[in-house]
């Protein structure tokens, strides 16, 4: 028995991989949708006037940034963790009956979770704070599908062989911890079902509905350490650890430096809390907060890049792979738009800077090269590596790959030039004074200027959207088209041409 | 050390949450020990207002609008005064907003009518011309749900101690009181009341008829909660 190589369970990755592609698939086509609406607000009405309500822009933005955050990103970091957990800590699902037990659970109360939110936010169920929409009942749901995916991760490391806790559990651990003390502390809110009638009789209303423990600007505040950190915790931290165990493993080279590893992975623990603080600029937040947020967030340019650079090295001498690997090409590109965007980052949070980027697209184009360049590239880019293993079989088409690698890279470039553009104008434009001392522009001014970059901009997502639906096609042809790979697979991913 | 900790996960754990929590407890915690305190002529929200703001959110207008003046001469110069503290005291949830696709709305009630918010949640279009702010015309026909607000006024009330039926000093010394009804039915008699000053001030003949009938169109107390932004 212990001579023998283990036999990883995959059951709950490929569930989980599954839910990726569908909620990225929906969450991207959201927000094309929703980009046109901007570039041509007749779009708000396509399927008519009658469904008018729940086609509009204002209806469908939560669904858009709550599709790909927790539908797409989660799935991804939930289907990765299932995978990557057992072979860092060389233990296999198969062996716990109650880790498999509740691994599934954790997938399917995930997926009614997930259903739930849908109908909730159509209905325009929503406690309007960003990225926290939710009502209590769906909260408490998520706390339980967020316990569950804690006990898999400890679960694991309880019965592990494997001692020493590889660079990427140190990522997935801080990533539940981390989500589960922001999630819990924004999300204090008293169910208006709970107060009385002063004479006692019955008051009715919607069961479900209640207000935030905190009022004004301490909400602000208390959602802003919650939003900024939601980013940290779900679009950084477990992203981070997919790229330190995919590349590595893809390539066939260690990583370039622990220590390099060390000082990121705690530098970026301590920092990253402290620069909430930069989405509240010049607001009635406390003036200090505010400077500690601008601060913390240049200094947290050192362990982001940390991790970049550790990643670029890690290919030192090998960079002939990039060309000839698409897979390591997404994977490269996802930790070069990293260091990009954690640059851009910081810039933003710049008071003067901020002065003129809060409230505009440059926002918008900021959290797009994140997403779409660093988030949705490295999750494609592990699912391809684990498909193979997982289905045993080869990747369907390497041809594909690199089409829509090309495809998908110029659909961020569109999007965030775009969005720079639109950004900048406008926020110069709001603040223009004419020579008399009156504000140069009305507010309409500035918006009707930005339709030549909303359009460029719907396109650029297009080109995404395009690509992910190349990546989910050739996935389904893997899984179901290609011979069986009979033996476990080291570095590179086999794929067809 | 470090080496300890990757072979212990649970004291590796607990330094990680030590690490997270700490610019918490530093950054949030004594602004709460100043809660904040309504600046004088800060009011409730009436039943009325307090209906509309929920339509406010149920319809995500936080997604485009901001209710945050920031103090620089051109956005006083656009919106009126910058934004104070205290003037969000009564605000659960903050609606400040992350994005202005459109302008911003934290003082809208001074310098637009009834009137012009019925024709431009219509046909924002047709208003201004250019917007790409899409029409809200089911506000004309749903009905807005008026027990579901009043149990949100109750709980400012009972658990976060928001003064309704008291005085509440103003700016020019005087007091005014915000009143709340004592049963569910005082409460929609009372934003019947408000809903029935702004649908005077309307054109559409199907709004005026539900309210004269008894029932609050979504549009009206929309309106009121707009308005009431100064």
């Amino acid at each position: 028995m212990e001579n023998r190589p283990l036999e990883y369970d995959y059951t709950v990755t490929k569930m989980f991989m599954f839910t990726t592609i569908l909620l990225g698939i929906v969450g991207m086509l959201i927000g094309v949708i929703l980009a046109f609406q901007l570039a041509f607000p007749g779009v708000n009405l396509f399927l008519g006037e009658g469904l008018a309500e729940y086609t509009n822009f204002s209806r469908l933005r939560p669904l858009h940034t709550d599709a790909v955050i927790f539908g797409f990103t989660l799935s991804g970091i939930f289907a990765t963790w299932y995978y990557v957990g057992q072979r860092v800590l060389k233990v296999s699902m198969a062996e716990s009956k109650l880790l498999m037990f509740l691994g599934k659970l954790h997938f399917w109360l995930y997926l009614v979770t997930v259903a739930a939110v849908v109908v909730s936010l159509f209905a325009g169920v929503t406690t309007s704070k960003e990225y926290a929409e939710f009502e209590w009942p769906i909260d408490i749901a998520i706390v339980v599908v967020w316990v569950l995916f804690g006990l898999g991760i400890f679960g694991l490391i309880g019965i592990r062989r494997e001692k020493s806790l590889y660079i990427s559990v140190w990522y997935y651990i801080a990533t539940f911890l981390g989500i589960a003390m922001l999630y819990l502390f924004n999300n204090m809110e008293i169910p208006t079902m709970l107060a009385s009638a002063p004479d006692g009789s019955h008051v009715g209303g919607n069961w479900y509905h209640s207000i935030s423990m905190y009022a004004g600007t301490n909400d602000a505040l208390v959602q802003w350490w919650y939003g900024h950190n939601a980013v940290a915790f779900g679009f950084t931290v477990p992203i981070v650890a997919m790229i330190y165990y995919f590349l590595p493993k893809e390539s066939g080279q260690a990583i370039y430096s622990y220590k390099l590893s060390l000082l990121s992975f705690w530098g970026l623990m301590f920092l990253y809390l402290w620069a909430g603080g930069h989405h509240l600029l010049y607001s009635t937040v406390p003036d200090w907060v505010q400077t500690m947020g601008s601060i913390f967030s240049v200094i947290l340019i050192l362990p982001s890049w940390g991790s970049a650079i550790n990643m670029l090295l890690t290919m030192k001498g090998e960079w002939q792979q990039v060309a000839a690997s698409p897979l390591i090409k997404f994977m490269i590109l996802a930790s070069t738009f990293y260091m990009f965007s954690t640059l851009e980052g910081p810039i933003q949070a710049i008071k003067s800077v901020n002065a003129i980027a809060h409230f505009t697209d440059w926002i918008v184009g900021h959290v797009h090269d994140g997403v779409l360049g660093w988030v949705g590239f490295m999750i494609m880019a592990a699912l391809f590596h684990m498909a193979p293993r997982v289905f045993k079989r080869e990747i369907y088409s390497k041809s594909l790959m690199t089409t829509q690698f090309w495809i998908q890279t110029l659909g961020v470039v569109l999007y965030f030039t775009s969005m720079w553009i639109a950004g900048i104008t406008q926020g110069m434009m709001w603040r223009a004074h004419d020579e008399f001392g009156n504000l140069a522009y009305s507010f309409i001014d500035t918006v009707t200027v930005l339709h030549p970059y909303y359009t460029i901009r719907g396109v650029g997502g297009l080109l995404y959207l395009v690509g992910f639906l190349m990546f989910a096609y050739n996935i389904y042809k893997t899984m179901s088209a290609r011979p069986v790979e009979e033996s476990e697979l080291q570095s590179a991913s086999p794929m067809g041409a | 050390m470090f080496h300890w900790l990757e072979k212990h996960p649970f004291f590796f754990s607990v330094g990680v949450f030590l690490v997270i929590a700490f610019a918490g407890l530093v950054e949030i915690l004594p602004s709460f020990a100043q809660a904040s305190r309504p600046v004088i002529g800060t009011k409730p929200y009436s039943i009325l207002e307090t209906t509309g703001r929920q339509i406010y959110i149920k319809n995500s207008c936080n997604a485009c609008h901001s209710q945050l003046i920031r103090p620089f001469k051109s956005e006083t110069d656009r919106y009126g005064h910058y934004s104070l503290s205290g003037e969000y005291a009564y605000d659960r949830p903050f609606l400040w907003g992350s994005k202005r696709t459109g302008p911003d709305l934290m003082r809208v009630g001074n310098y637009r009518t009834t009137d012009w918010h019925e024709n431009h949640m219509k046909d924002p279009a047709g208003v201004v011309p250019g917007s790409v702010m899409p029409a809200y015309r089911w506000m004309y026909t749903n009905i807005a749900d008026i027990p579901t607000a009043y149990a949100e006024q109750l709980t400012n009330a009972q658990f976060f101690s928001v003064p309704y039926n008291e005085p509440i000093p103003m700016k020019d010394g005087t007091t005014e009181v915000v009143k709340m009804g004592n049963n569910v039915t005082q409460a929609h008699a009372m934003a019947l009341a408000e809903a029935k000053e702004i649908a005077a001030d309307m054109k559409d003949q199907n709004v005026k008829d539900a309210v004269a009938r008894g029932e609050i169109p979504e549009i009206v107390a929309l309106i009121a909660y707009l308005n009431s932004l100064k």
